[in-house]
């Protein structure tokens, strides 16, 4: 029997076992739409702005692991999609995200609602296709799905004009694919693995440092074994929170821009560096011409090739999957003799609690304005810690990371990369479609969550309880603090002026709102919200918080990581 | 230092463009691209001269290798090989200078593909630094017109780039 474009790509994505599509009706895609209305083996989800069911569905990914579906129509909605694949793409999630496309025939023609999306998404996907035969979709989307979701992930856009969806061809779903020119590496090198134990043991001052691909390749298990094993300290970056247990007495912390100084120091001035899924970016090293320190040995763990020696040279590398190659450390660790040197490291840990002593996280408890920070701590006890907890962009995400202990992977949903302002809440959408019955908190700013609060309706209309954590000081903090420090307090544009009222605001969209705004009320407020009576409502919470508080410790952009700032030192 | 990278991609709609916004995106340099099918249709070939340190020329390759459509790819610099490049060269032919001329072509060993009342065309293949060197050779006013293909390189012997 045949089928036309549009029943396969809905049979498709049902093969792919797919529960949740996140998109946005429009002409292109109208017949996908039509066969999407005929099915319940999939939730269709609709959002306000098709940014938003890009984001929901790399939320979706992230809090899963499966791959995100978004589904939009050509032109506007392709472009609206644009910044959630490129956010998606930084922090390497995986994705599929189908566009409708104008008719073949008007392909070209300056068509109404035409774009050219495979030339406008090209520089921020891991792959992209243009359908051109009806015969072709099957096999395109059993590749888009398996390019997405293996070897180091990332977005894969299937874009379908919409002539293709009314063809018909007959219809059978490939079991498996092979590509010539994809062969993603899984297991890492034995012999360098096997060098990189030797140096391992040897380390007088090691230091681990692992980072989103632990949590993207489920390796925290392996990982959490390996470093237990060695007793050596071990960081987290942004993206890897969550991969190694926060509660846990050998981490020492976040790195990076904003990062503990025990774990910077202990970066900076480690004799051997394990690097697992972590990319050395700029965020997180600083200067790299500051960061290189002679003799310091270096071994590198990554799917990506690409990433290893890419702004620091490398002794070690180790291309494979991360939760493979370290599965093979562990093994090679338990047939060893050889045990890590015993007084060194007794050593090392006590510079490194020197440095933790200085607590430099510390801020102002007695404070009458509620400190953004204060509210993070009591979220992370009133949640008992167990929340997914999504953030937007900028001081709030700092802290958010700082401050919430997050001991299980794939439990911190936030952009890295990219740095997306407006993910928030899609992303605690997203998180509480894959896991209804869990707490998600979104911790934002004013400036992000009104880059996608539409979003608010979505949450009602299939009544997600999310709730909202607005740490309101009225500025576009993180700009208001670099103008602070490098611009001679010149705060241009970063005021956030007219601000609704955001009680109102949610309560006109049919949620809970409430107004914080003593420290004494933080607690009870957020009681409030995450206990039984307000369990199934999702409740904005406009925490009025210090407006000149600053984001600590801070190595400044361009600075290596032990020239950072601390709080006590102002 | 001057790297000739060839590799082998999966001949379909797009995959160029992947290739060259690659290079653009990440600010390689290009100084030439040369591609076309090979005898296996689904295939095609492509030159790409570039240059750049050490390290930026083993990001090349990586970032090369990481695109799906990309099947093989090889530094062609790290081993023998051979490079040729084909230019097309219009020169004005009049009066003394026609003989002028056919003698410049013999030497380098060209051909005259084309004669009109004015104008010579000339048919060169070589190296790169070969064509420079004719063109340096000739007078510029007597240049009408050039257009070359770029490099094409092969490695020597044994060495072959194969699917």
């Amino acid at each position: 029997m045949e089928l036309t474009g549009a029943e396969i790509v809905i049979r498709c994505l049902q093969e792919e076992n797919v529960k949740f599509v996140f998109g946005y009706p429009g002409g292109a895609v109208l017949n996908i739409y039509d066969e999407i209305f005929k099915q319940d083996k999939f939730k269709h989800v609709l959002v306000r702005h098709e940014q938003a069911a890009v984001h929901a569905a790399d939320a979706f990914a992230r809090a899963t692991g499966e791959v995100g579906v978004a589904l939009v129509t050509s032109g506007p909605g392709a472009t609206n999609a644009v910044t959630g694949i490129a956010t998606a793409y930084m922090d390497s999630i995986p994705i599929v995200v189908i566009s409708g496309q104008v008719p073949s025939p008007a392909i070209g023609m300056d068509a109404f609602q035409e774009v050219d999306m495979v030339g406008i998404t090209r520089p921020c996907v891991k792959h992209n296709f243009l359908v051109k035969d009806v015969k072709d979709i099957a096999i395109t989307i059993k590749k888009a799905f398996y390019i997405a979701a293996t070897g180091r992930p990332g977005p894969v856009v299937v874009d379908i004009p919409k002539d293709i969806t009314q063809h018909l061809a007959k219809y059978e779903y490939p079991k498996s694919v092979e590509m010539r020119s994809y062969n993603p590496v899984l297991k890492g090198h034995s012999g360098q693995i096997k060098k990189a134990i030797k140096l391992i043991l040897e380390a007088k001052r090691p230091m681990i440092y692992a980072g989103g691909g632990v949590v993207l390749g489920d390796a925290s298990e392996q990982l959490i074994k390996l470093t237990r094993k060695l007793g050596y300290p071990i960081t987290n970056t942004l993206m890897g929170l969550g991969g190694y247990p926060a509660t846990d007495r050998q981490f020492v912390g976040m790195l990076g821009m904003h990062g503990t100084l025990e774990a910077n120091m202990a970066m900076q001035d480690c004799d051997v560096l394990i690097a697992i899924g972590a990319r050395f970016d700029d965020r997180v090293i600083g200067n790299p011409e500051h960061f290189f320190r002679k003799g310091r040995i270096i071994i590198h763990v990554d799917v990506d090739p690409s990433s290893i020696s890419k702004r620091v040279k490398v002794d070690v590398p180790i291309v494979g999957h991360v939760q493979t190659v370290l599965a093979e450390m562990n093994q090679l660790l338990e047939f060893e003799d050889k045990k890590p040197n015993a007084a060194e490291l007794k050593a090392w840990w006590a510079q490194i609690e020197k440095w933790r002593s200085k607590n430099c996280l510390n801020y102002d408890r007695t404070s009458d304005i509620i400190k953004p920070q204060f509210v993070v701590e009591k979220l992370y006890e009133v949640t008992k810690g167990d929340a997914f907890v999504t953030s937007d962009v900028g001081q709030h995400q700092m802290w958010a990371a700082q401050f919430y202990k997050f001991d299980k992977p794939r439990r911190w949903l936030n952009s890295g990369g990219l740095g997306t302002m407006g993910v928030g809440l899609p992303y605690a959408m997203g998180a509480q479609f894959a896991f209804p019955d869990a707490q998600v908190a979104c911790i934002t700013g004013e400036g992000s969550i009104q880059m996608n609060i539409q979003e608010l309706s979505t949450c009602k209309q299939f009544h997600l309880p999310v709730k909202i954590i607005l740490l309101n000081n009225r500025y576009l903090g993180m700009v208001r603090q670099w103008q602070h420090f490098f611009y001679g307090n010149r705060y241009s544009e970063s005021y956030v002026d007219a601000l609704p009222d955001f009680v109102k605001l949610a309560e006109s969209y049919g949620h809970v709102g409430m107004r914080i705004e003593k420290p004494g009320d933080v607690e009870s407020a957020l009681k409030e919200a995450f206990g039984p009576k307000l369990k199934k409502q999702l409740v904005f919470m406009d925490f009025v918080t210090d407006q000149t508080e600053n984001v600590f410790p801070m190595v400044p952009a361009g600075k290596g990581l032990s020239e950072l700032i601390l709080a006590e030192e102002l | 230092m001057r790297h000739i990278v060839s590799l082998l991609m999966e001949n379909e709609a797009g995959a160029l463009s992947r290739v060259a916004g690659l290079f653009s995106a990440r600010a390689y340099n290009i100084e030439s691209l040369t591609v076309a099918p090979t005898e296996d249709a689904t295939l095609s070939r492509m030159t790409i001269v570039t240059s750049g340190s050490e390290e930026v020329i083993e990001q090349i390759i990586k970032q090369l290798n990481k695109l799906i459509d990309v099947v093989r790819v090889l530094d062609l610099n790290d081993g023998r090989f051979i490079e040729r490049e084909l230019m097309l060269v219009k020169v004005k032919a009049v009066g003394a200078l026609r003989d002028e001329m056919k003698r410049m072509c013999d030497i380098f060993r060209g051909r005259i593909i084309d004669v009109a009342d004015g104008s010579f065309t000339i048919e060169l293949t070589g190296s790169g630094s070969k064509l420079d060197a004719f063109l340096e050779t000739l007078d510029k006013s007597v240049i009408l017109e050039t257009v070359r293909t770029g490099a094409s390189g092969i490695g020597r012997g044994n060495r072959i780039l194969k699917v």
